[in-house]
C-alpha cells in the first residue's frame, strides 16, 4: 500500500513538471518565433509592427550607402516587384554584395525603414538563401513577367 | 584508374556489408555456429575494402586528379596540400566516405575487444553495424558516388575557404567518431533486444563504449564551436544554428545514457530506459548527420543535392529509427525494467537528470524541425532564434546542474535526506555567499551572473566533499569515480565561460582611420593601416592593431581580410589574443576611405573557459573508460570460456 502510494506521488510530481515543462517550451517557443515576409507582403503591411521579422530579397543595386560612421549602412531589399528601405548598424558579412541574395532580421519603424538587427551571410558566393529565392520567385509570379534580376530565382533553385 | 579502383572496392565492401549484416544475426537467431563464425572476418574485411576506397579518394585530391567531379568541386592546385588531403572529406560524398570508414574502424574495434563476449552476442552485435554500413554504402554507391568522373577540368574550384583551417583537419573525423561511436551502443541494445539478455554483464560492456563516443562527440562539439569563434569573424560561440543543434541532440542523449548505463549496470534498473536512450542517441546522430550534409539545412556543411538523395535518407532513416522502434515494442518487455527504488534515491536522481536531458532534446528538436516542417509542407518560412533556446535552456539546466552536485553524493535505493543536508549545509551556504558577491569584481551586479556562479561553486563543493569522502575512507583509485568528478568539474568549468561571457563581453564595431585609437576595457588598440599580402590561393590585406595597457605595449594583433582566387569568395580571418581571463578579439571589416577601415574589437572575458571545461568532460570520460572494472571483468569472462 505504502509503496503504491509513493508511486502515485512520483507520477503525480513528474506529470506535474512535465507540465510545466511543455507550458515554458511553448511559451518561449510561440513568442520567439521569427517570420519570414518579402518586400511585397511588407509593402502591402502584411508584416507585424511590433514584432521583429525577417526580410529577404536582393540587395539593389546602387542602393548601399555609408554615413560618416563607417558602420552605419543604408541599402534597399527587393524583390524586383517592391523595394524596402533597411538600416543597419555593425559590419555587413563578407558575402554582402549589391546585386546578390540577402536576409535581414529587425523591425520596422514608424518612417516605413527597416532596421536590421542581424544580417545574415551565407557561406557560399554562389549560394542564394532560400528565403530571399523564395520571395524573388513570388514576385516573379504575381508580375507575370520575364524580368529576371542576375543570378534568376529560378536557376538559383535548382542548386539548392 | 585509382579512382575505379576506390569504386570497386566500395562495391565489394556493400557485398560484405551485407554478408556481415545478415549471416551473424542469423546464425545468432538459429545458433549455427559457422554463420556466427562469419561475424569478425567479414566486418575486418569490410573495412579493410572501405580503406581501400578511403585512401583512393584521398589519394584523387593529393594528386590534383580534377577529372573526378568530387576533385574539381572541392579542390584546387594551389589548395596546400593539408587542406587537398582535408577536403577528401570537405564535400558531402567524402563525408559520407569517412562516416562508413569510422563506422568500420568502431566495428573492427569491437570484434578486437570483445573476446570475453559471447559468441551469438558479438554476432549480433557485429551484425547490426553491418546493416548500418550496408545502408550508408548503398546510399553512397546509388546517389552520391565520390569516385564519378567527368572531362578533364583545368583546375577546380577550390575548398569553401571556412574549412581551409587546422581546425577542419580533425573537427570533422572527431565528430564522427562521437556520432558513429553511438552506433556501437546502438547495436548492444539492439542485439540485448534480439537475445532477451540485458544483465548487468552487458550494461559493463557496453558502457566504455557508449562513454568513449561520448567523449569523441564532446571533443568534437568544442572543436566546432571554437572553429566557428575564430574562423566566422564575429566571435560567437554558439549560435543555436540548426546544424550545431544537430550535433547537440545525440549528445544529450548520450549524456543522458552514460547515466541510465551506470544504474542498469550497478542496480540492475532502467534497463528498457537504458535501451530506449541507446536507439535514441544512435537515431538522432544519423538524423543529424543527414540534416548537415543532405542540404536540408543550408550553412557551410550543406551542399547542393538532389531530389532522390532526401528520398532515400527518408527511407533509411525511417526503416532504421521504425524497426528499432518496432522491436522496442515488442521485446521490451522480455528486457524488464528492473530493481526498485526509493522515491529520494540516487535513481530517482539520475531519473531526473534524464527527463530534464530529454526534455532539453526534445526542447532543442521543436526548434530544430518545426520551421522545416513548416516550410516542406508550404506553410510559409519561419525561424526560431537564440532566445527561444536560451529561455527554455536556463531553467531546464539549473536543476540539473544541481543535482550533478548533489547526486554523486548520495547513495543508491534510499537516502537518508537529514544526513545528506547535514553534511552539505555549510558547502550549499558557502555557495551563495561567494556567488552573491564574486559578480562585484567585474563591476556590476547581475542576477544571471550570480545564478551561473552559484552553479559552478556548487559542483565545486560538492566534487570536494565527495573526494575528501573517499579519500578518507581510503578506497583506493577509481577510474571511473575520479573520471565522473572531473567531467562535472568541466560542467562547472563551462558554466563559467558562458556565464561571464555573455553577462561581461563588450563589442566595439567602429571605423578607424590610420593612427586612431580606442581604449576598450583597458586595452587600448591602436590601428596602424593594413598592408597588401599574397597566399598561396588567396590576395587580401592585413591589418596591424598595436595593443597596449596603462601605456606599456602588449601586444600586436593582424587580422585579415582575403579574397580566393578561385571561388572569388571574400573571407574575414580574425586576430585573437588568448587569455585565461579575458580574449581580445579583432577583425576587419571593410576598406573604407582614406586607408581607414570599418573594425570590430571584442573584449571576451572567460571565454576560452567554455571550451577547457569541455575539454575536461572528455577527459573525464576518458579516463573512466580505463577503470580497472572494465578489464577485470574482462579476464572473469576468459577464465569462465
Amino acid at each position: 500500500m505504502k509503496s503504491r502510494h509513493k508511486k502515485l506521488i512520483l507520477i503525480a510530481v513528474v506529470l506535474l513538471a512535465l507540465g510545466a515543462v511543455a507550458a515554458l517550451v511553448l511559451n518561449a517557443f510561440q513568442s520567439n518565433l521569427v517570420f519570414f515576409f518579402s518586400p511585397t507582403q511588407v509593402a502591402n503591411g502584411e508584416a507585424p509592427l511590433e514584432r521583429a521579422f525577417r526580410i529577404g530579397g536582393l540587395v539593389e543595386d546602387g542602393s548601399l550607402r555609408r554615413e560618416p560612421d563607417g558602420v552605419t549602412a543604408h541599402f534597399r531589399i527587393t524583390d524586383t516587384a517592391k523595394t524596402i528601405p533597411v538600416t543597419y548598424k555593425g559590419l555587413l558579412p563578407d558575402l554582402f554584395k549589391e546585386g546578390k541574395g540577402v536576409v535581414a532580421e529587425g523591425r520596422m519603424n514608424p518612417g516605413g525603414v527597416f532596421v536590421a538587427e542581424q544580417v545574415l551571410a551565407k557561406h557560399d558566393e554562389n549560394y542564394m538563401p532560400p528565403e530571399a529565392a523564395d520571395a524573388l520567385e513570388q514576385a516573379q509570379k504575381s508580375q507575370k513577367t520575364l524580368i529576371t534580376p542576375q543570378d534568376s530565382a529560378s536557376t538559383q533553385k535548382g542548386k539548392q | 584508374m585509382i579512382p575505379e579502383l576506390g569504386h570497386f572496392a566500395l562495391i565489394l565492401a556493400l557485398l560484405l556489408a551485407l554478408v556481415q549484416g545478415v549471416l551473424p544475426l542469423v546464425g545468432a537467431a538459429r545458433n549455427n555456429p559457422a554463420w556466427i563464425a562469419v561475424a569478425r572476418p567479414a566486418a575486418r574485411a569490410q573495412f579493410l575494402f572501405v580503406a581501400i576506397a578511403f585512401c583512393a579518394l584521398a589519394w584523387s585530391f593529393l594528386s590534383n586528379d580534377f577529372s573526378v567531379i568530387n576533385v574539381t568541386r572541392n579542390s584546387h592546385s594551389r589548395l596546400p596540400e593539408i587542406y587537398r588531403f582535408t577536403a577528401t572529406w570537405g564535400s558531402h560524398e567524402g563525408s559520407m566516405l569517412l562516416w562508413t570508414f569510422i563506422l568500420g574502424m568502431w566495428t573492427v574495434a569491437v570484434t578486437l575487444f570483445s573476446r570475453h563476449l559471447s559468441d551469438d552476442m558479438v554476432a549480433r552485435v557485429v551484425g547490426v553495424m553491418g546493416l548500418v554500413s550496408f545502408g550508408f554504402l548503398l546510399f553512397m554507391l546509388a546517389t552520391s558516388n565520390p569516385f564519378l568522373r567527368m572531362d578533364m577540368a583545368m583546375d577546380g574550384s577550390d575548398l569553401n575557404p571556412l574549412l581551409q583551417d587546422p581546425g577542419m583537419v580533425v573537427h570533422p573525423p572527431i565528430l564522427y567518431m562521437g556520432y558513429v561511436g553511438f552506433s556501437v551502443a546502438f547495436a548492444f541494445a539492439i542485439a540485448a533486444l534480439l537475445s532477451g539478455k540485458l544483465d548487468a554483464s552487458w550494461a559493463r560492456w557496453s558502457r566504455p563504449w557508449t562513454t568513449a563516443a561520448w567523449a569523441f562527440l564532446t571533443i568534437g562539439i568544442m572543436m566546432g564551436s571554437w572553429w566557428a569563434y575564430y574562423e566566422l569573424g564575429w566571435g560567437g560561440w554558439w549560435f543555436w544554428d540548426p546544424v550545431e543543434n544537430a550535433s547537440l541532440m545525440p549528445w544529450l542523449v548520450g549524456t543522458a545514457l552514460i547515466h541510465s548505463l551506470a544504474v542498469t549496470e550497478k542496480r540492475g534498473s532502467f534497463k528498457a530506459w537504458t535501451v530506449f536512450l541507446a536507439i535514441g542517441a544512435f537515431s538522432l546522430s544519423l538524423l543529424g548527420t543527414f540534416l548537415v550534409r543532405s542540404g536540408v539545412l543550408s550553412s557551410v556543411h550543406s551542399f547542393a543535392t538532389d531530389p532522390t538523395r532526401g528520398l532515400f535518407i527518408l527511407i533509411f532513416l525511417a526503416s532504421v529509427i521504425g524497426s528499432s522502434l518496432f522491436l522496442f515494442a515488442m521485446r521490451a518487455s522480455k528486457v524488464g525494467l528492473g530493481g526498485r527504488f526509493a522515491l529520494i534515491s540516487r535513481e530517482s536522481f539520475l531519473m531526473v537528470n534524464n527527463i530534464l536531458l530529454l526534455t532539453a532534446t526534445g526542447s532543442v528538436l521543436l526548434g530544430t524541425l518545426y520551421p522545416l516542417f513548416l516550410d516542406a509542407l508550404g506553410l510559409g518560412k519561419i525561424s526560431v532564434g537564440p532566445p527561444y533556446f536560451n529561455s527554455v535552456f536556463i531553467p531546464l539546466v539549473t536543476p540539473l546542474i544541481f543535482l550533478a552536485g548533489v547526486g554523486p553524493l548520495t547513495r543508491w535505493t534510499q537516502v537518508n535526506v537529514p544526513e545528506l543536508a547535514h553534511r552539505l549545509k555549510w558547502g550549499f551556504g558557502a555557495s551563495v555567499v561567494a556567488a552573491l558577491l564574486l559578480p562585484f569584481t567585474q563591476g556590476t551586479w547581475q542576477p544571471m551572473v550570480s545564478l551561473g556562479i552559484l552553479l559552478a561553486l556548487w559542483i565545486v563543493v560538492t566534487v570536494a566533499i565527495g573526494v575528501r569522502a573517499r579519500v578518507r575512507t581510503s578506497a583506493g583509485w577509481s577510474a571511473n569515480f575520479y573520471g565522473m568528478h572531473l567531467a562535472h568539474l568541466g560542467v562547472a568549468v563551462t558554466v563559467i565561460g558562458v556565464t561571464m561571457v555573455s553577462s561581461y563581453q563588450v563589442e566595439r564595431n567602429m571605423r578607424m582611420a590610420v593612427g586612431e585609437t580606442v581604449t576598450v576595457q583597458g586595452y587600448t588598440f591602436r590601428f596602424d593601416g593594413v598592408t597588401d599580402i599574397t597566399g598561396p590561393n588567396y590576395t587580401g590585406a592585413r591589418g596591424t592593431l598595436e595593443v597596449s595597457q596603462n601605456g606599456k605595449p602588449f601586444t600586436t594583433l593582424h587580422p585579415e581580410k582575403r579574397i580566393y582566387v578561385a571561388s572569388g569568395m571574400p573571407f574575414t580571418e580574425s586576430a585573437i589574443d588568448y587569455g585565461l581571463t579575458r580574449d581580445l578579439y579583432t577583425a576587419l571589416g571593410e576598406r573604407l576611405e582614406d586607408g581607414a577601415w570599418s573594425v570590430r574589437l571584442f573584449h571576451k572575458p572567460f571565454v576560452v573557459w567554455i571550451w577547457i571545461g569541455s575539454v575536461l568532460m572528455a577527459l573525464g570520460g576518458f579516463m573512466a573508460i580505463t577503470d580497472r572494472r572494465y578489464r577485470a571483468s574482462r579476464k572473469k569472462g576468459r577464465a569462465a570460456a
